[in-house]
């Protein structure tokens, strides 16, 4: 049965007109930063190079798809967030405000079979967004720039990757922010139980995402302690991935606390979701 | 030897409080199989809070609520499996033909359900042709009839209805009235009907049970329960005056008012052949008996004492 609720859930994520947003605006997004990068793109990367001009010579074909795909996920990761809430946000309220949700639970399967399909449904749609930003990225970059070693501005200097080198780093950095975006979709779920309405729950997760960054990014030292707990400190986990040598302990850090808010999350989302009187 | 029917739903002293809000205080009915069973109520009496705890939408606050014999909280699956419902109105996924829509609803209701029965489903209810039709464009009654389908498709044992004719107009309420009689004389159904058209459970229920402000008021066989009144039946007859003349000695007839050629008379129902025997007797020609608005001045009655 609970297999069955899945398949329905999948149904339903393909046929919603707003489940094509998120591709659509990634396409758009990405389309756009690939153009302007070609028209325009060696002035951004002189910017980048221009501190270390005087000690260092560049050769080769550093503007590259490496590169496209790095600055792509780079900045898209801090929005795809509102395109998984998007969809996420309303798989539990948007049966609610549909009313479809009474007879949903009126058919003879547990609840949390049912919110675990919808759970289900949502990481796979989580997943698809990500491996099309990734095959815009990387594949649509590496098309239009070619290839070539990879080069991460830090904070502290510049890290040259080879280009042999660069491919098994995109693979676990993705694994990675697909975690991160894991527990976005989570989020937006739980908050989806507590809600009637579809808005809520998509406006909730991105105000919290919104709040946890400003905390994340005021040095005072109240915030400080409490840093390390919240998850968007370590939605950039991926990046950890394109040092050298990777910050393991760091790494293995990120990972221990996206995953424990996945399962502290969807644990409340299923108490809750047991809990609720349908009154819609 | 007779065998006494099978009780199908027991409810047992109900109660739904939601904190200092009391939606229902003490219902309690049993509905057996074969039952076309009246749940009666005004506005905000409990009716709807009853359905949905019935279906395990809300969990009781205390009370026993068996179905098929069995104890609704620890075999939830199983019983829900015997049950088609519509509550309140019946809502779909809009942007769904109706066929996936009931495919969809049927893929969870434990049992392999092919196209086949999916068309036939939706042709019983009328909606030949327009199974490839998003939601969308669905008028109300057509809803309510995909809302009856959706109940069906699993061939339940008890089908709840809750308000099935709300917002409908006068033909989609005689259309589901239809359908719901197909579903007693056909198919064999126990249907638990709530509603607040009182002539429409007088048509076709054979029990019933009357709640008001979350308690039960009455329950039992329709017939019974309306026998024992006083009706208000109009006798047209072709002369009025002869006829009130004649019943005036009777201190057992009340004469509500004359009408035209009609008599208003408040009597009970076992009276009627015999005051049509005197009027006959009489020379009185009688062109029509009717009985008006039984169920609701029982209703009304009970709801205001």
């Amino acid at each position: 049965m609970f297999w069955r609720s899945t398949y329905n859930e999948f149904i339903k994520i393909a046929a919603k007109p707003r489940s094509y947003i998120g591709l659509g605006a990634i396409t758009l997004i990405v389309g756009i930063i690939l153009i302007a990068m070609k028209l325009d793109g060696m002035m951004y990367i002189s910017f980048i190079t221009a501190p270390f001009e005087q000690s260092l010579a560049f050769e080769g074909n550093i503007l590259n798809g490496n590169l496209m795909a790095f600055i792509i996920l780079q900045m898209l990761i801090i929005h795809i967030p509102l395109l998984i809430a998007f969809v996420t946000g309303d798989l539990v309220s948007g049966e609610g405000a549909m009313g479809t949700i009474r007879l949903l639970l009126t058919k003879p399967i547990s609840r949390t079979s049912i919110l675990l399909s919808k759970y289900l449904a949502g990481c796979a749609y989580t997943l698809i967004i990500l491996l099309w930003m990734g095959f815009m990225a990387i594949f649509i970059g590496k098309m239009i720039f070619g290839t070539g070693d990879l080069m991460v501005l830090k904070s502290d200097g510049l890290v040259i990757l080879q280009e042999s080198d660069i491919s098994w780093r995109f693979f676990y950095g993705f694994l990675v922010a697909y975690l991160a975006l894991v527990m976005i979709a989570t989020l937006a779920l739980t908050l989806s139980c507590f809600s009637e309405n579809s808005i809520g729950p998509i406006v909730s997760t991105m105000g919290i995402i919104i709040l946890f960054t400003i905390i994340g990014t005021l040095d005072v030292p109240l915030f400080d302690m409490i840093k390390p707990f919240l998850f968007t400190t370590h939605m950039a986990a991926w990046r950890s991935f394109f040092e050298d040598p990777l910050p393991m302990d760091q790494i293995i850090n990120s990972i221990t606390v996206l995953f424990v808010h996945i399962v502290v999350l969807l644990g409340i989302a299923i108490y809750k979701f047991n809990k609720k009187d349908i009154l819609s | 030897m007779s065998s006494s029917p099978e009780k199908i739903v027991e409810i047992n002293h109900l109660v739904k409080h939601y904190g200092k809000f009391h939606a229902v205080e003490d219902v309690s009915f049993d509905v057996y199989r074969g039952d076309v069973f009246g749940f009666l109520g005004p506005n905000g009496a409990g009716k709807s809070t009853t359905i949905r705890t019935m279906l395990s939408l809300i969990k009781p606050t205390a009370g026993d609520l068996k179905l098929f014999g069995k104890d609704l909280l620890t075999n939830r699956n199983e019983i829900l499996s015997k049950i088609g419902c519509i509550v309140e109105k019946p809502d779909f996924y809009k942007y769904l033909s109706a066929e996936k829509n009931i495919e969809l609803f049927a893929r969870l209701s434990g049992v392999a359900v092919t196209k086949k029965k999916v068309h036939e489903i939706i042709e019983f209810v009328g909606l030949k042709g327009r199974e490839k039709d998003k939601v969308s464009g669905f008028s109300h009654g057509m809803k309510q009839r995909l809302g009856i389908a959706q109940t069906l498709i699993h061939d339940p044992e008890l089908i709840i209805l809750d308000e099935p004719t709300t917002g409908l107009d006068p033909q989609g309420i005689i259309d589901i009235r239809n359908l719901i009689l197909q579903l007693k004389n056909e198919r064999n159904k126990t249907i638990l009907l709530s509603s607040h058209i009182l002539s429409e459970i007088e048509l076709i229920a054979n029990r019933m049970v009357i709640i008001n402000k979350g308690r039960t008021i009455v329950q039992g066989s329709v017939t019974e329960l309306l026998n024992g009144q006083e009706l208000i039946v109009s006798f047209s007859v072709s002369d009025v005056q002869k006829a009130v003349q004649l019943l005036q000695s009777d201190s057992s007839i009340k004469i509500e008012s004359t009408e035209g050629n009609s008599i208003l008379l408040h009597i009970s129902q076992s009276q009627i052949p015999s005051i049509n025997k005197r009027f006959c007797e009489q020379g009185i020609d009688v062109f029509s008996i009717e009985t008006k608005r039984k169920l609701e001045d029982y209703f009304l009655k009970l709801i205001n004492n």
